[in-house]
This record gives structure tokens, sequence and C-alpha cells, in this order.
């Protein structure tokens, strides 16, 4: 998958837990749930719904270190589909 | 289950809970407060950092703030002293008189627990706000409370206030924390005008009774009601902060409450500093990695947090017992909504130390029924009630309130009225105040149940309050903002349980016709709420229903909305409207 494409998913992704946001507009170092006042709940939702589209599985003790845009990429980037 | 896992701390402060409550007498426990010199009264503030200032706990750390980066910065009681002093000769200097109110909507900076420190000092009234909250809820409180002074940043002045300036003619000034100059003769620089202003400042004569701290809750049939607090309410800051948290000496304590919240201003602010601890203000939202080396950096002794964190950290792998050095810890504490029997279960076993339950509310200012230290914990339950407060369950009748003595049977949960930290009115709603009380006896909303031991049970709430993340979310303001969209016709809103936060907002919408009821609409009205009322009021789900049940007499039945949603029998539907 390629950044692009990560980025596709996860501004679909934001847009519906916080439609009234524009996430296309997040620069790479933004904190995603600050500039888009998402809370931990949606954060939450929004990552396990990241991790079913993509077939990741992220902890939720990482949570803390894809606060941003930027750290999101790198972090989907390096973890591998699970095998089915 | 005894409370005490962990041997090897100190004694408990309350190590006998029945003999001190036979024993207490609300006069030993004011002789424990200094009182301002001269007799000039009671200030909550002179009591959590003037006086400590004056002895030898002056370079004690008061506050330890941890920023978002994890750096950190202490202030001393002696500095916070001083600042809070120049935060009252800011308000001085704006004309702001005793009683006059100020509000701040701020994430946990610094300038929040100065201001609020600062404006107790000037014996004006201090109101702190969510900093998640929309443009909406934060009107309705500025206008409702009569705010004068704002104290905010430069993003939530340009995001959220600045549009909602004109609708309140009597906010006087708006205090910026991060702005280096003034914007204009309303709009100031925080900073500049503590640069100026002297750090030596005299507290006014300040009564008791005087009005002291506002905090707004939410109600079922109107807008928030602003529940009004006195300085009487240091002594229950006080004796909380020793017999239910158990503070030491030397203690490191941590609230992770937001002082948006009364639980982060009692608790958060000013008990930990009435007792001259050190109290840990962490600027970033939950994360538990980031929590756990909190506890381990910073040496935390009592930990007071909420179940909805405690039940985030039972889904994670992380064992903090074997991963994190956690010695230092003494206490967890969990308040907001019950903490079921597994997460008692769970954390204990997990911190090896003791998790206590506690109930309060609002209105009561101050912890009233908890799990102690050196009481068996029964898992689920809320506890027994503070020495020195009578709590009750009973039945409302049209002659008063008749008690239930039976154990296991369920009623209000009611208190004996007049301990010192009672809200005192409903700004400006005194009628609603009235409502509240029945005889001696206030009605807290809550229906519980107490055991042949003693022990009380939470079984739910009296009314349609939504607890979502541990805040009650007033349904009928979220209706009113749900309305004002232009495809809705009519709203309800319940609270749908949801494992992780409680109860998760959740809007019913009776569209207007020619509406077409999609996906894209649910999001628009959802995005709509959001933008008005913030996150953490506005619904996450709508659900599209052709019409709403009510009584004859028009009222929504969400009850039965909500039984609907679950499954449930919807029970007596006698007074439904026939249509």
């Amino acid at each position: 998958m390629t950044e692009d494409q990560i980025k596709s998913v996860v501004f679909r992704l934001l847009k519906t837990v916080a439609p009234d946001t524009d996430p296309t507009q997040l620069k790479p170092g933004d904190n995603i749930r600050q500039s888009l006042s998402i809370d931990s709940f949606d954060y939450l939702q929004f990552i396990v719904g990241l991790d079913k589209e993509l077939g990741i599985q992220t902890p939720e003790e990482d949570y803390g270190k894809i606060g941003t845009l930027k750290e999101l990429v790198e972090y989907v980037s390096s973890r591998r589909p699970l095998a089915k | 289950m005894s409370a005490q896992v962990e041997s090897g701390f100190a004694a408990p402060v309350l190590n006998d809970y029945a003999a001190l409550r036979s024993s207490f007498q609300w006069k030993d426990a004011f002789a424990l407060l200094s009182g301002l010199p001269e007799h000039k009264g009671l200030n909550i503030a002179y009591e959590a950092v003037d006086r400590h200032a004056a002895s030898a706990l002056a370079q004690r750390t008061a506050i330890r703030w941890i920023r978002k980066d994890r750096t950190s910065r202490d202030f001393t009681y002696a500095e916070l002293r001083e600042l809070t002093n120049q935060f009252a000769n800011v308000l001085e200097q704006l004309g702001i008189q005793k009683g006059d109110r100020v509000f701040a909507f701020t994430g946990r900076i610094p300038e929040l627990y100065i201001s609020a420190l600062g404006t107790l000092k000037k014996a004006a009234v201090f109101c702190p706000l969510f900093s998640v909250f929309g443009p909406e809820p934060v009107f309705q409180r500025l206008s409702r409370g009569d705010a004068r002074v704002l104290v905010t940043t430069l993003d939530q002045y340009d995001k959220k206030i600045k549009g909602i300036l004109p609708r309140l003619p009597e906010l006087e000034w708006v205090l910026l924390t991060d702005a280096e100059t003034h914007l204009n003769g309303k709009v100031k620089s925080l900073a500049l005008l503590m640069k100026d202003a002297s750090p030596e400042f005299r507290i006014p004569v300040t009564l008791p009774e005087d009005p002291a701290l506002l905090h707004f809750t939410s109600g079922t049939t109107g807008m928030p009601k602003g529940a009004l607090h006195v300085h009487n309410a240091v002594v229950m800051h006080l004796i909380t902060g020793k017999y239910v948290l158990d503070f030491h000496d030397d203690d490191v304590y941590w609230c992770t409450a937001d002082p948006g919240w009364v639980t982060g201003t009692s608790y958060g602010i000013l008990s930990p500093l009435v007792n001259g601890i050190t109290n840990i203000v962490d600027e970033e939202e939950f994360d538990a990695a980031r929590w756990y080396s909190i506890l381990e950096d910073h040496k935390v002794n009592v930990w007071y947090t909420a179940p909805t964190a405690i039940r985030r950290l039972m889904r994670m792998s992380i064992k903090p017992r074997s991963q994190y050095n956690l010695e230092n810890l003494r206490l967890i504490l969990s308040v907001g909504e019950p903490l079921h029997p597994e997460a008692v279960r769970w954390a204990q076993q997990t911190f090896e130390v003791p998790v206590l339950d506690n109930w309060w509310q609002t209105e009561t200012g101050g912890i009233m029924i908890s799990n102690y230290r050196s009481m068996e914990v029964r898992p689920g339950s809320m506890g027994k009630p503070l020495p020195g407060i009578e709590a009750a369950i009973g039945e409302i009748k049209d002659s008063g309130i008749e008690l239930i003595n039976e154990p296991g049977k369920q009623g209000n949960l009611i208190l004996k009225k007049g301990w010192p930290s009672m809200f005192r009115t409903y700004l400006h709603e005194e009628a609603r105040y009235d409502k509240c009380f029945h005889g001696d006896w206030y009605v807290t909303g809550d229906l519980a149940y107490r055991d042949a031991d003693g022990y009380f049970w939470f079984v739910g709430r009296a009314d349609d309050i939504i607890k979502t993340s541990g805040h009650m979310v007033g349904p009928f303001e979220v209706e009113s903002t749900l309305m004002e969209h232009p495809a809705v016709g009519e709203a309800a809103v319940i609270g749908k349980p949801e494992p992780t936060i409680g109860e998760l907002v959740k809007g019913f919408v009776v569209l207007k016709p020619g509406q077409i009821p999609d996906d894209a609409l649910k999001l628009d009205i959802i995005g709509f709420a959001r933008k008005k009322m913030g996150a953490a009021v506005a619904p996450k789900e709508i659900a599209f229903v052709t019409s709403l049940p009510k009584t004859r007499s028009g009222k929504i039945l969400r009850r039965l909305l909500k039984a609907r949603e679950l499954g449930l029998p919807e029970g007596d539907t006698s007074t439904l409207e026939q249509s």
C-alpha cells in the first residue's frame, strides 16, 4: 500500500468520526485528536475501523505512539497485514 | 476481600471507620483549618495555598505540571502564593467585585490552576468549563452564570469564543493565557496583566457562606444548572483528602479528572493543596503507556481515576507491576460511575494495592460515600458514608420521605441536608433547587440499596441523565441542538450502554418531510452537533425514526426508546399517546 492510499483510508475514516472537519487539511505533524477535536472514544473507534479496513491489529498500548498523521502513516506502513 | 492488599506502607489515616463515625464532630474537622488571619473568615485559597506558603511547606512542590512533551514544571507553595496573588490583583484592576463570576476555558495548563485559586482569593466565584465543549454549551454556561471574566487560550478564543461574544454583553473581559499583546480593549493578554500585577495581595473578609465555586450540571428537562458552592466546602476537601484519599504528609498524588468537571476541581486542585501535598497535573489526554510511566517517574503514591480509564487499561496487555516500578503506589481510587466488581478485582490483582470506589456528585461538593483503605472492600459497592454524612434509602411519598430500612430494597439515595460542601442553590433557579429537597433530605436522583452491613450499592439514575465517560450529559440540551439542524423535525436523546465509556449519547431523529434518511445525512447531523456542542456532548450515533414515543401530555418517553434500544420489555405504556 502506498502512503497516499493509506492517507486516503485514514481521511475517509476520520471524516466518519468527525464529519464536521476536513481531515485532508491535516499537516504531517498535527496531532490528529487535537486538530479534529476527537475524543478518546472516537479515536478508539477510528483505529478499530482502520485495523479492520487494512487487515492489521494495533494494540491499544500503541495508541500513544500514533498521535500525528506522520506517525500514523509510518506506523501503518511498518505493519504487515495479518495472514488470513 | 480485604482492602489492605499491600502492607509495608504507613497506616491508613482513617484506621477505624466505626470508631471515627461515632466520635466524629464537624467542629473538630473545622479546627484543622487555619481560617483567615485576624479572624477575617474562611477562604478556600488561603487554606490551599497561603497557610502552607507561610509554613515549613513553603518550598514543597504544590503542583507539578507535566507538559504534553513530557517536560515538567514545579510550582512550590511559595510560588503559587505569589502567582495567585498576582491573578487576584489582575481581577482587582479589572474592577471585579466579590461574588462576580470568573470562568476558565482552557486545557490543563498552569493558568487554569492559578486563575481558580486567584479568583477565590478575590472572593469572586470560579467556574471551570470543560475544554472540549463546543461554542453552544460554553455560551449557555457563560450566560447563565453571568460571566464577567473568561480566561481562555488564543486557539479556543478563535475557534469557539469570538463567534458567541456578541451574545454575551455582560462578559466584560476575556483574558488570553498565550497572547503576547492585548487584542483590544476587552480581549487582553493575561501574561501582560500578570507582569504588572503585584505578588502581594490581602484576601478580603470572606465568610464561610460566601459563594466560591460554580459547577454546571446537566438537567433532564432543562438547560444545565449552575450548582453554587461556598467557602465552607473546604472542610470537606480537607477531610475527604485525609479519610478517603488517605493523604500522608509527603505524598505525591495524581487525579486524572479534568477541572472542567467537579472531581477535577475538588480533587484535582483543592483537596491535595488544602492537605499540603504535591499534586500532579498532566496536560495530555489518556494514553496508557504515558499514564503508567507518570505513575513510575513521579513516584505517585495515591491515584484517583475513573472507571472509563480502568476499563481501557483492562483491555491492554501491559503488565504494570512488572513493566513499571510502581513501588510507591499505595492506593487507587475511582469515581464517576460505579466500578464493576470485575474491574475492582482486576485492578487489585494488577496493581496489588487497594482500589476504592466512591460516590458523590456535583451538588454534594465532595465525596459522600466511599470505601476506605482500612475497611473491607465489597467489589461493586460504593462503600459507606463519610463520618459526618448521613445517607439513607428512601421512597418519595406525597407526605414526604419514607425511609427504607430493609436491607437490599431499592429506593432513592438520599442525604441528610446540611453538610458543609452541600450546594447552596442552582444559580437563578431557586425552584429547581427546592425540588431537590424533601424535608431534611436531599434527593440525589440516584437509585441505590443498602445491604445488611451498611454498604451502599448503586442501581441506576432515577431520571434520563446520560453518564458518558464519567460526565453527565443532559438529553434536553442535546435535543435542543439537534432540533436546530434544518433537516430535523423532532429529536430524542438517550444514553446507550457501551462497555468502555458507560453510555454513549445516541440521538433518535424524526426528519422533516422530504428529507432523505441516508448515511450522509446522519453524518451531517453528527457533524452539526459536534461543531455546536463539542465531541464530549454531541451524539455519536443517530437513528432515524418515523415518530417518537410520547406521553399523552406530549413528553418524550426516553426510557421507552432506551428499552427498545436494549431489547427490553417496554414496561407500562398506559400514558403513551394514541396514534
